[in-house]
């Protein structure tokens, strides 16, 4: 089991883990607030201000499968993978436009969660429950995601194992995770956000320096990855699409998912959570000007995925490309240094995610279905409860369920997701929509954009829409348009409910100019 | 003027075809990372002058 541990890199490992273990416990204390009301232990008591939003999202947005997965992607397919830029170009135009307004209109009414505003605004409990679980489901698989992040760097390690002795170290992180989350709520994650993007960039840049000095430069890494990628295409006798550059085909679903994907993130419960912690709007525009930071470590972090190929790394599963390309390139400690960025990295959102969902829960499911007489002390316990509920479902879907169904199931989260964006998005600025045409809409986008993802033999992020177009679009921004015609058209017919606790002044909130 | 500064970086990132090449290079990288990687803080600046341009 742990006879190949590669001790230096181990130690430094559990030394860091141990380091924001204490901090987990000891954030209960920090800008302290009654923890037994919801908004104080899940979000923490919107008293995060530009710079906590600034480490909060950023930690909770770029995930630990994040830095796995996408130069993995790049590793295995070249340019493609890249999407990942261009999507978080356009997340902040958006979230600088938008966010400040649903901040703003959340801040006056006491919402938590994108449900709480649903209901709020519509008068429509089910559709607010379609937002809650739509949250839920699509963030589930993202958890487990964060764990299979965490399990490559533990394995890297050089811990093996069989059964479920296998899944021993991640299960012990799992539940320390759960018991700080449990007794700090959203200050544990924010707290730890802090050491947790301070080693990424720590890593990122030493790797964007180092390695190239090592590998002759980068003209010379993307020459080799670009040989290789070739030799790849060519062996599988030009069926697999990779390259420097994308392919012709590869164009529209390349923009296609970039602009999908960017109008999915933010409607996430998690992304919800960091964005309403925020202590006012003008923290969220501060914080859509300084995010892209972290958009440039992505950009970089893709590289790596070349950096591989460049110094012949060979993995029969690309998501091992960036563990292996530290274990090569780097002395032992600081592998460690950078596995447990990466671990720690898997921490944040996960928490972040668990939160949120259970904020989501309690209030758009228990609270409007079950016992609408909860008290706030019931409402805060319940959410802890859900919290724990949560991250044990992800741990299992992890063990019974092969890795390839976690990461289909969030690739469908994403074109799910998406699909209450119109009545979000579009409900902070017209009133033209309504519950029931909004809810229509959500169940047809949301059938539609499955059975288009639903491949013969592996779920399909994008097509041609049963043939309609000459060329391949994301699924989810396929649908969703469709969702948004069908509520367009049905709003004047559909009226449902017409009370709307929200007024135009709700939703400026007040600016201080800088 | 706000929608406007912050609509063009959003366009400039889908112009895909426009820089989907290898050539010209700057520092070795080709001009497909090297255009996206410097649109990231390009576009960081746009959203600072709508920024700038509200609380005004």
């Amino acid at each position: 089991m742990i006879e190949n541990l590669n001790w230096p890199a181990t130690l430094v490992f559990v030394f860091f883990f141990a380091v924001v273990t204490v901090m987990g416990f000891m954030a209960a204390r920090w800008k302290s607030g009654p923890l037994d009301v919801l908004h104080e232990w899940g979000l923490g008591g919107r008293r995060f201000g530009a710079w906590i939003t600034w480490f909060l999202l950023g930690g909770d947005l770029y995930t630990a499968y994040t830095v796995i997965a996408v130069p993995a992607l790049v590793y295995a397919i070249g340019a493609y993978g890249f999407f990942a830029v261009p999507y978080t170009i356009l997340i902040y135009p958006l979230l600088f436009v938008a966010f400040p307004r649903l901040w703003a209109v959340a801040h006056r009414h006491e919402y938590i969660t994108a449900g709480d505003f649903i209901l709020g605004r519509y008068g429509d409990k089910w559709l607010a429950l379609a937002v809650c679980a739509t949250g839920i489901v699509a963030t589930m698989p993202y958890i487990a995601l964060q764990l299979v992040g965490m399990e490559r760097v533990i394995q890297a390690l050089g811990f093996q194992g069989t059964g479920i002795a296998s899944h021993l170290p991640l299960t012990i992180a799992f539940v320390i995770l759960a018991l700080y989350t449990y007794s700090s709520g959203l200050r544990a994650p924010a707290m730890i956000a802090f050491v947790k993007d301070t080693m990424i960039y720590i890593f990122v840049i030493a790797a964007v320096v180092y390695i190239p000095s090592q590998l002759g430069g980068y003209g010379a890494i993307f020459d080799a990855a670009g040989a290789a990628l070739d030799k790849k295409v060519a062996a599988s006798g030009g069926k697999i699409a990779a390259g420097l550059i994308l392919k012709p085909a590869q164009v529209t679903p390349f923009i296609t998912l970039a602009i999908g994907s960017a109008m999915a993130l933010f409607l996430y419960p998690h992304s919800m959570t960091g964005i309403l912690a925020a202590s006012s709007g003008n923290a969220i525009r501060r914080n859509a000007i300084a995010l892209p930071a972290y958009s440039l470590v992505l950009g970089l972090i893709a590289l790596m995925g070349y950096m591989a190929h460049a110094a012949g790394i060979q993995v029969a599963n690309p998501q091992d490309a960036v563990p292996q390309l530290f274990l090569k390139m780097f002395p032992s400690w600081f592998a460690g240094f950078t596995f447990a960025a990466i671990a720690i990295g898997a921490l944040v959102p996960a928490a972040v995610m668990s939160i949120g969902a259970a904020n989501t829960f309690t209030r758009n499911f228990w609270k409007a279905f079950v016992n609408p007489n909860l008290t706030p002390a019931s409402e805060a316990g319940l959410a802890k409860i859900v919290s724990l509920i949560v991250k044990v479902g992800a741990l299992l879907i992890l063990f019974v369920m092969p890795t390839q169904f976690a990461i289909d199931l969030q690739l469908l989260g994403g074109v799910w997701m998406i699909q209450i964006f119109p009545a979000l998005i579009f409900g902070l600025y017209t009133r033209w929509f309504t519950g029931p045409a909004l809810l229509i809409g959500w169940a047809v986008g949301t059938i539609l954009g499955t059975w288009l993802s639903w491949g013969a033999t592996a779920w399909t992020p994008a097509s041609n829409f049963f043939g309609w177009l000459s060329f391949n679009s994301y699924n989810g921004l396929s649908s969703v348009i469709v969702n948004i015609i069908i509520a367009a058209i049905l709003s004047p017919v559909l009226r449902g409910s017409t009370s709307d606790q929200t007024t135009e002044a709700d939703y400026q909130d007040r600016r201080v100019p800088a | 003027m706000k929608y406007v500064l912050l609509l063009i970086p959003c366009v400039l990132a889908l112009c895909t075809p426009l820089y989907n090449g290898i050539d010209p290079r700057l520092a070795g990288f080709p001009l497909f990372y090297w255009s996206l990687l410097l649109l990231v803080p390009v576009s960081a600046l746009f959203i600072l002058a709508a920024y700038k341009g509200e609380a005004r």
